[in-house]
């Protein structure tokens, strides 16, 4: 049998609204997967660092505060320089579509999940694009 | 209603119930937005118990259920007051003036995170946040450019912020001196409410204890130097965008209310020096008699207790007077123009329900902040309602409906319920340590999003009449990155140009102030009027207060 997919769902930044995150991290974990949660007003360093040392495969950040531009990039950076440029970054909150676009096609993030997304959505999404032997 | 007619009612409802069992429904839940059961139909049997002289009374009569004042809106209509506020003070200034023109009658200032939570835009964790969400303001020079040509004895002002609330009102305090309006003038409110901080939207600096005394002191000052202030405005809002139920909204926001009339007389304060200026915020989602019910059972619940439970005699301690903000929870990425007409359902619920003041969201919020068009609909909205509807003419429209008194009724037992709970688990700051708070809210949030998903709950243009094609098409509001650099080089001016002497010496002060008992008011002030930053002012209280942490979960 496979093992579980590991998701970090991450706050970056100071804004506080955690409803998306915590609802995504327990519809995530209902789907199977084991999610561990950073919690608010995390730096792109300690969101890093989290990534690393539980291993795992994805990391979700959620972003309402309008710093998606600056935030998501940085952690993306982070990681690569950590040596850790295998975990997926994916995003969700409150995006403009031309930001979605500029993070995708910048290579900041695999995706990126905007108001109104099912659950089910983004659980298929991840179910596809990581590989767990 | 007397016995009899009653049995007469009873037996024509058994007949007609016979006729109605053989109709099919349609396949839904009939449920409110808060996943609360209703009936198919209400009568005097629901409200049999009612008693028109204890449950309503009269308008600006105790227990106030029909509204705060004797002549509602026909004295004076509602306050149309929108929040808004971003990039730097010369911005945001331009957009009041913006605001004032076009009719509305009060300001609310929304700051960035950066001032919600106390750090100066060039501090590290700042970085990408200036000026996004709001208005960047790190020292009274950025309070006085906010209120350039805009005379705050003319004006009442609402400014949305918490943990450094005395901070932000001590600037405009000093703005006031600056313009020559003495503070016994000032109007306007402070949301002041740290509580729903830890209980929803989590922008806390300090621990509840050193943040409870930050809030009796102002409670103290405002009675002696600020009379006019509300000086705060417990809110239920962001409690309701965190995803709890109506009840829950209700019930947590007077719960906070209660906890706050019982640190100021703990304080050594007269409940009747400090409980009238005590306001009140709440969310008007889109289930519209649910939200009308809650007002109504706000006010009465409130007034009650002052006067019962807390020995309040000044009437004006039993008002529950309250501000709305529509649900933004409620508003849809999707087809963002039928955000309107929601908008447009929930301002009338709130003014159905007797509030105080109103902000209608804009339909482009749920993807950016909002253009100058948009606004501009979302007050037209709040006009048409003042002015076309005829709604205004009459106090308490709704009153003697038999599902709206039912459902007050429900809504007030309810909430009876949770104060129960929340004093066997040892009082609101117990309940925050215990999560409690958090975890209801979580689950009900939990369960509305499956219960969209799963389409049990409809969604126009999320989960049902869902257009594929669609184009967004309206113009969005950006901020230019270069407004960041341009406020952080601002404060480092400011810090090469004061007198930094003064500015060291009222921090000094203040920190001595602090790790001691006296009101830390005029403490403040000091700090301010020498221009001294927010972020160095935090700071200052953070060494001696310490800082809070959550323990995540979810």
């Amino acid at each position: 049998m496979a093992r579980k997919i590991r998701v970090l769902v991450a706050k970056p930044g100071l804004d506080g609204h955690d409803r998306g995150a915590r609802v995504i991290a327990r519809g995530l974990r209902d789907a199977g997967m084991e999610v561990v949660y950073t919690g608010l007003h995390q730096t792109p360093e300690q969101i890093v660092e989290a990534a690393i040392q539980e291993d795992v495969d994805v990391v979700g950040l959620s972003i309402l505060s309008g710093a998606h531009m600056t935030l998501i990039p940085k952690v993306t950076e982070l990681l690569r320089e950590n040596g850790a440029g295998d975990i997926i970054v994916i995003g969700g909150g409150t995006i403009p579509e031309a930001d979605v676009k500029a993070l995708k096609e910048g290579g900041w993030a695999a995706e990126l999940f905007t108001p109104g997304t099912p659950l089910e959505t983004i659980v298929e999404w991840i179910y596809e694009h990581v590989k767990v032997d | 209603m007397s016995g009899s007619k009653m049995d007469e009612i009873k037996v024509a409802r058994e007949k007609w119930l016979t006729e109605r069992m053989k109709r099919k429904d349609r396949d839904v839940r009939f449920e409110t937005v808060s996943g609360m059961q209703v009936n198919d139909i209400y009568t005097p049997e629901e409200i049999r118990d009612f008693d028109y002289l204890r449950d309503l009374g009269f308008p600006g009569e105790y227990p106030y259920t029909r509204g705060v004042q004797h002549n509602m809106y026909r004295g004076r209509l509602w306050t149309m007051r929108q929040f808004a506020g971003f990039a730097t003070a010369e911005e945001s200034n331009q957009r009041y003036k913006f605001l004032l023109e076009k009719g509305q009658t009060g300001l609310s200032v929304a700051f960035d995170m950066p001032t919600i939570m106390g750090y100066d835009s060039d501090h590290p964790r700042s970085l990408g946040e200036v000026g996004r969400v709001g208005v960047a303001i790190d020292s009274l020079a950025d309070m006085e450019t906010l209120f350039d040509g805009i005379p705050l004895d003319k004006v009442s002002t609402s400014m949305t912020t918490n943990a450094p609330a005395s901070i932000l009102w001590c600037m405009y305090i000093a703005t006031g001196e600056k313009q020559g309006v003495p503070s016994e003038k000032l109007t306007g409110t402070i949301q002041n409410d740290i509580l729903k901080e830890y209980i929803a939207q989590k922008s806390w600096i300090f621990p509840p204890e050193p943040s409870m005394r930050l809030i009796t002191n102002i409670f103290e000052y405002a009675s002696k130097h600020v009379p006019k202030w509300n000086t705060i405005s417990i809110s239920g809002y962001h409690i309701r965008e965190a995803g709890s139920t109506a009840v829950q909204e209700l019930a947590f926001t007077l719960a906070d209310g209660f906890a706050y009339v019982e640190a100021g007389i703990n304080a050594g304060l007269d409940v009747d020096d400090f409980a009238p200026r005590l306001s009140f915020f709440f969310n008007s989602h889109i289930d519209f008699f649910e939200e009308i019910a809650k007002y109504r059972a706000a006010r009465r619940i409130w007034a009650r207790r002052m006067k019962e439970k807390y020995g309040a005699k000044n009437p004006k301690s039993w008002l529950l007077r309250f501000h709305t903000q529509t649900a933004g929870c409620s508003l849809t990425a999707q087809q963002p123009e039928n955000n309107i007409v929601r908008t447009a359902y929930e301002a009338l619920a709130a003014v159905l329900g007797g509030t105080q003041s109103l902000h209608t969201n804009s339909m482009d919020e749920v993807l950016a902040l909002p253009t100058e068009k948009s606004v501009q609909i979302a007050l037209r909205t709040q006009q048409i309602i003042a002015y076309e509807t005829g709604v205004a003419n009459v106090i308490d429209p709704l009153a003697g409906s038999y599902y709206v008194e039912a459902l007050t009724n429900k809504m007030e037992e309810e909430a009876e319920k949770y104060f129960e709970e929340i004093e066997r688990r040892g009082g609101v700051l117990a309940c925050i340590e215990q999560n409690f708070f958090q975890q209801e809210i979580a689950d009900a949030a939990y369960q509305y999003q499956r219960a969209i998903d799963k389409k049990q709950r409809i969604q126009v243009g999320v989960n049902e009449f869902v257009d594929p094609d669609e184009k967004l098409d309206i113009e969005i509001l950006t901020i230019d990155p270069a407004i960041e650099r341009k406020q952080v080089e601002k404060v480092q001016k400011l810090r090469r140009e004061r007198n930094n002497l003064l500015v060291r010496d009222t921090l000094d002060a203040l920190k001595q102030a602090a790790q001691g008992t006296d009101n830390l008011i005029p403490y403040i002030l000091d700090c301010v009027r020498a221009y001294a930053t927010e972020g160095e002012i935090v700071q200052t209280l953070r060494e001696v207060f310490g800082e809070y942490k959550e323990k995540p979960t979810f």
